[in-house]
């Protein structure tokens, strides 16, 4: 069975900057794909490709093994999508709007109805359902664009920054209806939000200067972050004591770094050559040597200095 | 076809949802009459006819369709909503259909409203009224042409103010072209074969002929040929201009 969405060496220029460099990746059912990049980074223009509304100069986009250049209607049909920023008609209502996106996907009669009291259900947007978009705020507003994408309920659904701009209760809302709509579709979002992707992805690509830097479930990518496995350790009264040395000298540490004190606490971070799991011989050190440990963790290593030394690393290259 | 009747349904909603409709209308219908009345000596003529009316038209319209068009596609592409337009399933075709096809309709519902004057004159006189009848349908035509302009231009800029003073000289272009404002323009370096085109391509002359009472086809299959080409160029200017 080929992959729901398919992209191959897709690329767009415009005038002297390629925005999308040869960019390669399949998603299946069942995946919630993060699309992570730095501003500019290419991942708006790569979702205006997959949707269809430009078209790319070079690869191809097929959705459920359809090519959007020679079909482009028929691939459009099987997509929802949120654009950036969720551009609405302001005077419309929410009621017409979803109305006439409807009825433009086909939907018609008792049929159009239901799926629009469902999805009004859905995202919650009963009480403004009669209000100009244009007085709603920001949060109506993001609901009304994803309502309108999820209406006809496509199998792939693209969604560009669906949590920009809201505040955190409204974020937690959307990412909860990502997660529940996740079940029985195809998502692809772009977010430069890393906490999102934790919680709602399955998949995280990161793309810089138009290229795929990165692509992997989000836990394999914070194995790439340099504190992987890292051991933080804060110890009372150090006074006295060599606490760096004795760490330093077992196996699998790559070095200590000492962060300073503050008060009585002296904190440290033991780091792992390799990515290792260094956490049970830092203990028996610990243990061995008597030092009064307050607080002691292991880092994940977080995807923010994936991303930072990933994407940085590109804009180097550039 | 039914995504064209469903683009146009919500265009001419959005009419009659801000003030626009409402203002262009009560304009248009003040204008005509106060034209006719008093600069078109309707009374003092003493003739039972709509001709100084319907002589008003391309000038009314040179001001107020441009006023009309100049958000439909503007609009869209400041607000961004040009992208959730085309990444539903419409083409292009359907959605420039739709979009002229609302307006045109909505410059139809103006026409109509101006039946007290036809009702004036039938009251007055005599008229005959299948002269009226050709007139109306010709200025409807004209009215076309202009919106397929004003269309076009509107595709080219996201600012409404620029949409709509470049459809009024656009448009002001076509009035003229038999005139030597515009000829004068050419003659000189021109050959000769284009200043005769250019001056065949004036809306008064075509719009005259109709008005008249002759409503011949080459006059109609001119607005209509005008208003597909200007239509098919808004096509073309939406697909390259459209992510910018």
């Amino acid at each position: 069975m080929t992959a729901m969405i398919d992209i191959e060496h897709l690329t767009k220029r415009f005038s002297s900057i390629t925005a999308v460099d040869d960019i390669s990746f399949q998603v299946d059912r069942g995946e919630v794909l993060g699309f992570l990049g730095p501003n500019g980074a290419g991942k708006s223009t790569t979702m205006k490709m997959i949707t269809g509304f430009l078209a790319p100069d070079a690869g191809a986009v097929r959705v459920d093994g359809i090519d959007i250049t020679a079909r482009p209607v028929d691939v459009k049909s099987r997509l929802g999508y949120l654009p950036e920023g969720a551009p609405l008609y302001g005077d419309m209502t929410p009621a017409a709007f979803l109305e006439f996106t409807g009825q433009v996907r086909g939907l018609r009669g008792k049929e159009l109805r239901r799926r629009i009291a469902e999805t009004v259900d859905r995202v919650n947007l009963g009480q403004v359902l009669r209000q100009p978009i244009e007085t709603l705020s920001k949060g109506f507003k993001r609901r009304v664009g994803i309502a309108q994408a999820v209406l006809h309920d496509p199998e792939v659904l693209v969604l560009d920054e669906p949590t920009d701009g809201l505040d955190p209760n409204q974020k937690y809302e959307v990412r909860g209806l990502i997660r529940e709509m996740a079940r029985e579709k195809v998502i692809i979002l772009s977010t430069h939000i890393l906490e999102e992707v934790d919680a709602v992805c399955s998949r995280a690509i990161i793309i810089a200067g138009g290229k795929v830097v990165a692509d992997g479930v989000p836990a394999e990518l914070e194995e790439r972050a340099p504190r992987h496995n890292a051991v933080a350790l804060a110890v009372c009264h150090p006074e006295g004591h060599d606490v760096v040395g004795p760490l330093q000298a077992l196996d699998g540490v790559d070095r200590v770094e000492s962060l300073g004190s503050e008060g009585e606490l002296a904190h440290y971070v033991v780091l792992p050559s390799k990515g290792g799991s260094i956490i049970d011989a830092v203990s028996a050190r610990v243990r061995e040597q008597g030092w009064q440990v307050a607080e002691m963790h292991v880092e994940r290593g977080r995807l923010d200095d994936v991303f930072r030394e990933i994407t940085g690393g590109a804009h180097a290259v550039n | 076809m039914r995504n064209v009747w469903i683009i146009c349904k919500r265009e001419l909603a959005s009419y009659f949802a801000t003030p626009i409709a409402y203002v262009f209308i009560v304009i248009f219908l003040m204008l005509s009459g106060a034209f006719t009345f008093y600069l078109g000596n309707f009374f003092p003529r003493g003739q039972a006819d709509l001709v100084t009316f319907f002589g008003f038209h391309p000038w009314l319209y040179l001001f107020l369709i441009p006023a009309l068009t100049m958000r439909l596609w503007a609009e869209e592409r400041r607000g961004g909503t040009i992208e959730l337009l085309f990444t539903l399933p419409v083409t292009m075709l359907q959605a420039v259909l739709g979009k002229f096809l609302a307006t045109w309709i909505f410059a139809a519902i103006t026409l109509a409203l101006t039946f007290p004057m036809w009702l004036t004159v039938n009251y007055l006189g005599d008229p005959d009224n299948g002269i009226i009848l050709a007139s109306y349908i010709g200025s409807l035509l004209m009215a076309g042409a202009f919106i397929a302009i004003g269309s076009c231009i509107s595709a080219l800029t996201k600012n409404q103010v620029i949409a709509f003073v470049i459809t009024v000289v656009v448009c002001l272009g076509f009035i003229l072209s038999g005139f030597p404002l515009v000829l004068d323009f050419f003659s000189g370096w021109a050959p000769e074969f284009l200043i005769e085109a250019i001056s065949s391509f004036s809306f008064l002359t075509h719009f005259d002929a109709i008005s008249k009472g002759v409503l011949d086809l080459r006059d109609a299959i001119y607005f209509f040929s005008l208003t597909a080409f200007w239509l098919y160029a808004n096509a073309i200017l939406i697909e390259l201009k459209k992510a910018d």
